[in-house]
């Protein structure tokens, strides 16, 4: 029980998806301009990871391995994402068109976002179980919907400081993205 | 062989995911676009026109099907666009060529020259102008939009926009002017001791 | 009813300045040959004038009716003839000029008709016992009697009773709180009979369980003299429920929302009036007017001004309305360094911008400004986020927070930090070690908040009377459709007949048809 608990905060945390592991900044710089979007986007990453690892595991062992077409994990894996997410955009279609409209292009994106290639392909190398496997997708999602939501709300007030030009626009979100990442990586130790 | 177990395979799980979407396609479709509204209250409702589209409603419809640009609506001004930017999630662009935001005025009809042919009536979006047949009309100032709607049908060319006076009732505080940390470099001695207050 | 008042949280202790002026008797301002009034001296509604160009008028007689409930008359404030009706400058921060009736004075400064609203000041109890709410509600809005403490809010509203709580505190706000200004302790101080008897005049129509006066503990002279005043009154019928109260002289004690939680300890939030929490608060100043317009028939034509600052004559006049502040100021003998005129007090006043604008109602302060006494604002710095402007705000403010999004433009943002709730007290511009004005920003953002509402509802309405007219355009289609239809079915069925009459006698069939052609 206590090893789910650590991989969950391992995964939230000590190896957040975005600051530790450098993975999903596509996302991660378009689509936190405004919290509201980062919250949305951060259930919307969080529902199509936790689903497509569990796809995705069940696929990898029951129809990849036995047949021994390990070398079509990769393009199995895109297809089972591609599907997920076009469920999920449907999904928010229904419940919340304004949110629909502020994703954007960010919302089919997911599926080409490394962070949700990213983490099914880690939990096969990491040999981790189903549950485990789910417990990871599910943590990374929660670490990337983390660093998303606090990176908008610095973003938002960021709006209205006096930042010198030359940093204006991308530059100082980079900026403090590297800041944040270094103070992540005060997280480190924390599981083992 | 393997190729073929390969293809079968992923031809397999592509047909179950196919399957899967054609579900829910069906069970999620969404009726209307609830997003009309949303865009509608952000519009200043001046019913002008000016977007190109019959009223601010319909505006609404053309942006929320995608039909539209979000830059079109005039007196909603770079405000307005960016309000509507910042709920769909798309990037600010300055107002559409043409599309120059006014100073606010009201129209006000030079009365000994109304002929009280009741056009400009007709024409009024939100009926701000009262009158009769061969009766002299009159705009009802604190009803108007200023949407400049009345102006072409006159046959009198008897209508003007006069830009809202600030008076001390509607007289707003001003943004206030940055006295500078450092003084600016004094280059002749006649130039300093001009920076007080 | 509270043995000592509350302290209410934040405030700063100024340096009073009050000494200077207050220490000799209200003098009365010579009469200036042209008198300016400006209609609009009230919130609300301007009133309309009722003179023309050229019409003679008496000190006292209305020159202006006020045509909506928040609104108050204006009375001519000496005998003279109405020279011009027009645009003249006014004392606002903007430096615009607003529409005012100009009175040329002849001299004799002739009362006209008084009307008391009692007859005497003897009988008034028994009288007042035959007066209804509203007769002294539209009594006092041809009085013109509205706040005298800067406010200017028609005081006849505020005897409105609110229609689910009943009024418990009547609170006299005789505080007084910001530096320099001293003409209402002069008032309390030589005119305190009256203010006491205005005051039981409120206390009595709002039937009200206690009154308070509030009086800051730096004018002990005032508080002395209400009291003995109070103790005068006492003699002739027994009070039991009015008292003086001294309040700690901490700025913005004499803010109506800092005294209505000092006193009673209720707390009113933004848009919430003193009424629904059962507390009404005057001004002592405007309690005076009342009991002068209710006893004696006299309007506001008159207010005492305080003159001080970089002054010779620091002092009080009694000044009538329509004087030019210029003129009011040269009075005092400012002196040779003094090099603007501040209207209102140092916190919450503003820079004079036409010396030739006149007192108004609402005009309670002039400070000659020089730089001994007002040393000049130094340059503004960045926002160290130090917070001291939170600690002092008496609202519980974050004015970091608001100055933030204020300086961004972002009033959005700035009034979901509760911009509103700021009284604009000035506390905090006070205590920033990076002198940043805020209360300059704080008023701009204000400003955008309430256009940004002025807007939302011009659409609003734009938007249902675009509506309900397509509503209209569509409904009288219907029914010309309609019409048509009727007309074309009846015209069938004739026709219809036609053919059965024509088997019969086809002379009579082309009859119908031509009648029924357009």
């Amino acid at each position: 029980m206590s090893s789910y608990i650590f991989l969950l905060i391992s995964a939230v945390l000590v190896n957040n998806i975005v600051f530790v592991k450098i993975l999903g900044l596509c996302p991660f710089m378009g689509v936190s301009k405004k919290r509201e979007t980062a919250y949305g986007m951060g259930v919307a990453t969080t529902f199509v990871l936790t689903f497509a690892t569990g796809a995705c595991f069940v696929i990898d062992h029951h129809l990849l391995t036995p047949f021994g077409l390990d070398y079509l994990r990769t393009i199995a894996f895109i297809i089972t994402i591609a599907a997920v997410v076009q469920l999920t955009e449907m999904i928010i279609a229904k419940t919340s068109p304004a949110l629909q409209q502020t994703l954007g292009i960010y919302l089919p994106l997911i599926t080409t976002n490394c962070a949700v290639l990213g983490v099914p392909l880690l939990n096969i190398s990491r040999d981790h179980g189903f549950v485990e496997s789910l417990l990871f997708g599910a943590g990374s999602a929660i670490g990337f919907s983390l660093a998303l939501i606090l990176f908008a709300g610095i973003r938002e007030r960021m709006e209205s400081a006096d930042i010198p030009r030359p940093f204006q626009g991308a530059a100082i979100a980079m900026i403090t993205a590297g800041l944040m990442s270094l103070a992540f990586m005060g997280f480190a130790g924390l599981d083992r | 062989m393997d190729v073929l177990t390969a293809i079968a395979i992923l031809t397999l799980g592509a047909a179950l995911l196919g399957a899967a979407l054609g579900f829910a396609a069906v069970h999620f479709r969404v009726e209307g676009n609830p997003l009309t509204e949303k865009i509608a209250a952000l519009l200043p409702q001046t019913q002008c026109g000016q977007c190109g589209y019959p009223g601010c409603k319909p505006y609404a419809e053309a942006i929320a099907q995608g039909g539209a640009d979000i830059n079109l609506c005039a007196p909603g001004g770079e405000d307005g666009v960016r309000k509507i930017a910042e709920l769909l999630g798309l990037e600010i662009k300055p107002l559409a060529e043409g599309a120059a935001q006014k100073p606010p005025a009201v129209a006000r009809i030079v009365e000994d020259r109304c002929i009280g042919c009741t056009l400009c009536i007709q024409a009024c979006p939100v009926d701000a102008i009262v009158g009769a047949a061969k009766q002299m009309h009159t705009v009802i100032s604190s009803l108007c939009t200023g949407c400049e709607l009345c102006l072409p049908p006159c046959p009198e060319n008897c209508i003007e926009m006069l830009p809202v006076q600030e008076t001390t009732e509607n007289w707003a505080w001003r943004y206030p002017a940055r006295v500078p940390a450092l003084p600016p470099l004094a280059l002749s001695p006649a130039a300093s001791g001009e920076n007080s207050c | 009813m509270l043995k000592r008042p509350l302290a209410f949280r934040g405030g700063i202790r100024l340096a009073h300045h009050k000494y200077e002026s207050a220490h000799s008797p209200i003098a009365s301002a010579p009469l200036p040959e042209r008198l300016i009034l400006p209609l609009r001296q009230s919130a609300g509604r301007a009133p309309e004038p009722i003179v023309r160009e050229g019409d003679r008028v008496k000190k006292g007689d209305r020159i202006a009716a006020a045509e909506e409930w928040i609104s108050a008359s204006l009375h001519a404030p000496t005998s003279g003839t109405v020279r011009a009706i027009g645009p003249f400058p006014v004392a606002h921060p903007s430096g615009l000029s607003a529409p005012a009736i100009v009175i040329e004075a002849d001299g004799a400064d002739e009362w006209g008709e008084k009307t008391p609203l009692l007859d005497s000041p003897a009988r008034s109890a028994a009288n007042r016992a035959a007066l209804s709410p509203e007769e002294t509600q539209r009594f006092l809005q041809n009085m013109g009697v509205v706040g005298l403490g800067g406010a200017v809010f028609p005081s006849h509203v505020k005897l409105s009773r609110a229609p689910n709580t009943p009024l418990q505190t009547l609170i006299i706000n005789g505080a007084e709180c910001e530096p320099f200004i001293t003409c209402d302790d002069r008032l309390m101080r030589e005119r305190a009979d009256d203010v006491i008897s205005g005051t039981l005049f409120l206390r009595d129509l709002l039937e009200v369980k206690e009154t308070l006066i509030a009086v800051e503990n730096n004018k002990p002279e005032a508080a002395d003299a209400l009291r003995a005043a109070l103790a005068r009154a006492d003699a002739a019928r027994e009070i039991r429920d009015v008292a003086v109260m001294e309040l700690p002289a901490i700025y913005p004690a004499g803010s109506i929302k800092q005294l209505i939680f000092a006193l009673t300890g209720k707390r009113a939030p933004a848009h919430v009036l003193p009424t629904a929490l059962g507390v009404q608060c005057f001004n002592a100043a405007t309690v005076y007017c009342v009991w002068r317009a209710v006893a004696h028939g006299e309007p506001v034509t008159h207010r005492v001004v305080t003159l001080t600052g970089n002054v010779e004559h620091p002092g009080n006049m009694e000044v009538p309305l329509g004087m030019p502040m210029g003129q009011l100021l040269a009075l005092a003998r400012p002196r040779p360094e003094t090099d603007a005129c501040i209207v209102g007090g140092p916190m919450m006043g503003f820079l004079l911008t036409d010396e030739r604008a006149p007192v108004v109602k609402g005009s309670n302060c002039l400070i000659a400004r020089s730089d001994a006494f007002f040393p000049p604002l130094e340059p503004e710095t960045s926002c160290i986020r130090c917070t001291s402007c939170a600690q002092v705000c008496p609202q519980g403010l974050q004015p970091y927070e608001l100055y933030w999004w204020s300086r961004a433009k972002n009033s959005e943002k700035a009034a979901r930090y509760q911009l509103m709730e700021c009284i604009e007290c000035g506390c905090c511009a006070y205590v920033c070690p990076a002198h940043i004005p805020l209360v300059q920003y704080f008023r701009f953002a204000k400003g955008e908040v309430r256009a940004a509402e002025k807007a939302q509802d011009m659409a609003a309405r734009a938007k249902e009377r675009f509506e309900f007219r397509q509503l209209r355009a569509e409904r009288e289609k219907a029914e010309r459709a309609e019409k048509l239809a009727r007309a074309a079915a009846l015209q069938a069925e004739k026709l219809a007949l036609a053919a059965v009459t024509d088997t019969d006698s086809p002379a009579n069939a082309q009859t119908p048809t031509t009648e029924n052609a357009p």
